[in-house]
């Protein structure tokens, strides 16, 4: 069943197309990632599903109802966490989460299964001043007021973006948790890492949407053989290669160099031509494309 | 033997009676990319606050491109260059204008200015947009640019806080491209990062966990010694250590 039906959608800002021919459907209980680029168009597409921006032309329709028209509807459903910190900060952890349970008709108790995991560590805190929290307490507690009123559907806005790398894979374990609870969730990230993470993805670059699917769907769409190279020389090594191909087929991933080849390849081939340039070569070996080697390669065709 | 451009001994910094860095022991060398990694709250602002010299230690020695941190913090700003994802040009401002007020306020004269804009604006290849509003340009040039801007006075050291944080994977890549050419011309880089590939590109790195450097060596022996093959596996092995003890 579709939880978010988008169609067609463009919103511009003056001469900026932030959301560009958008179509879309995010299906009940999966979790979705929105994988792209700053300025992608990721906040925007957000903003139009939560009602809070309407579309220049196009629709998007949550649960069934029209942004446009039923908004009210939607927002009853509707948790979103905004990529800013965007508690009242001058008011108490406990303070923030009592209005937000008032402002949408309910209290802390009736639901507080739902966020006992994740609160249970700032109740210790739950009289100090949100603004005085540390960065990872802050987004507990703006986690647990999106979810504080049982929402059918949890828009979470680049939650890791400047996040490090555990406190990152501790805050999509929290995700996880809240997988299975009748609940649809849509992530915003940066990250193309947190690819394989989601259900299904959509990698979005200058308002356009370059492939959805589920992450192992897009890797099958990879054109060409991957070759990872692994060399002291990796520098020299891939402006050869790019001068050879008269393109960028070679990219740097941290100690390696990620090489496109046609399919029709063969690894002898391939060493004659690493070969020819004289730079020794520790190892060589075909591999699986990621996310990122994927997003790569649609973003420059 | 290169010689030392950063040299840091028992520096450590308190804000009342939390430590927020702990006797921090290291060198960085001149020419080299030196990857500065750490957790949320570790201590990683508040060292690169005093680096740049725009606060000081509460005991230790500290000396960056051959000043100290105590009496000739005005020379270390002029020696270094600094860029952030959260900082870095004005945004109302156009390319140009905001290479002639960086370019004035490290002091270099007008036709300076002129010549190495100039330069560095054709090797960009965008001389035709250097009218433009910097809010107009795609947020991943904006950092190619602001980058620029950073080093445009040749700073003996350049300091680059989470300089690719939201930036595309293909722009991410030209950006360290940039670094290279940086470290060609003989500009030291100082970087934050928590994208691990790219602390495989450092030449060194060192790792902070609550106020304390707790590792520090090249990222193939780091991965040697914590038996990993991948730079994320080491940050979190390290991270988690520190959780324990805390």
């Amino acid at each position: 069943m579709t939880a978010i039906s988008i169609q067609n959608l463009h919103k511009s800002f003056a001469s900026n197309r932030a959301v560009n021919e958008v179509s879309l459907n995010i299906n009940r209980g999966e979790l979705f990632g929105l994988i792209g680029p700053d300025g992608a168009g990721k906040t925007s597409l957000m903003r139009l599903i939560a009602s809070l921006l309407l579309p220049d032309s196009g629709s998007v329709h949550v649960f069934g109802f029209d942004t446009r028209r039923d908004y009210r509807s939607i927002r009853k459903q509707l948790g979103y966490m905004p990529g800013r910190f965007s508690l009242y900060p001058d008011l108490t952890v406990e303070e923030n989460l009592h209005f937000w349970a008032t402002v949408f008709g309910t209290t802390i108790d009736r639901h507080y299964h739902l966020i006992e995991q994740i609160y249970k560590p700032l109740e210790p805190f739950k009289k100090r001043k949100a603004g005085q929290l540390s960065g990872g307490m802050k987004q507990k507690l703006a986690l647990s007021c999106a979810l504080i009123h049982s929402p059918s559907l949890l828009l979470l806005d680049e939650p890791t973006t400047g996040v490090d790398a555990v406190s990152r894979m501790e805050f999509w374990d929290m995700l996880q948790g809240l997988k299975g609870k009748d609940m649809t969730l849509l992530v915003s990230t940066p990250y193309m890492d947190e690819a394989d993470l989601c259900d299904r993805i959509a990698l979005m670059q200058q308002g356009k949407i370059l492939s959805a699917g589920n992450p192992h769907h897009l890797r099958t769409q990879f054109i060409g053989r991957l070759w990872e190279v692994k060399t002291p020389q990796i520098h020299p090594l891939k402006q050869r290669l790019n001068a050879l191909f008269g393109c960028e087929v070679a990219h740097l991933f941290g100690q390696c160099l990620h090489w496109t080849c046609q399919a029709d390849m063969s690894i002898d081939k391939v060493e004659q031509v690493l070969k020819q340039f004289h730079i020794p070569i520790d190892s060589l070996r075909e591999i699986e494309p990621g996310i990122e080697d994927c997003f790569i390669q649609i973003a420059r065709s | 033997m290169e010689k030392d451009i950063i040299r840091v001994r028992n520096l450590t910094k308190k804000f009342g009676d939390f430590v927020a860095n702990d006797q921090l022991t290291f060198e960085v060398k001149q020419g080299e990319i030196f990857g500065f990694l750490g957790a949320n709250g570790a201590g990683k602002t508040t060292a690169i606050r005093m680096l740049c010299g725009l606060s000081k230690p509460t005991s230790g020695e500290m000396e960056v491109a051959g000043f100290d941190a105590y009496t000739q913090t005005e020379l270390i700003k002029k020696n270094i260059g600094y860029m952030s994802q959260k900082f870095s040009l004005y945004d109302d401002l156009t390319i140009w204008e905001n290479i002639r007020f960086f370019g004035g306020i490290y002091g270099l004269s007008r036709s300076a200015i002129r010549d190495r804009s100039k330069e560095m604006l054709t090797r960009l290849g965008i001389v035709n947009l250097s009218n433009r509003l910097i809010r107009d340009i795609p947020p991943g040039w904006k950092q190619k640019i602001a980058f620029s801007v950073a080093i445009l006075h040749k700073p003996q050291i350049v300091f680059l806080d989470e300089p690719t944080g939201g930036v595309d994977p293909v722009t991410r890549r030209q950006f360290w491209d940039l670094i290279y050419e940086a470290i060609d011309q003989g500009i030291t880089v100082f970087v934050t990062t928590h994208y691990m590939d790219e602390a495989e590109y450092c030449h060194r790195l060192s790792m902070m966990v609550n106020g304390r450097i707790v590792a520090l060596d090249s990222p193939e022996a780091l991965k040697q010694r914590f038996g990993s093959s991948s730079m994320n596996d080491v940050f979190v092995q390290l991270a988690r250590s520190g959780e324990k003890s805390s």
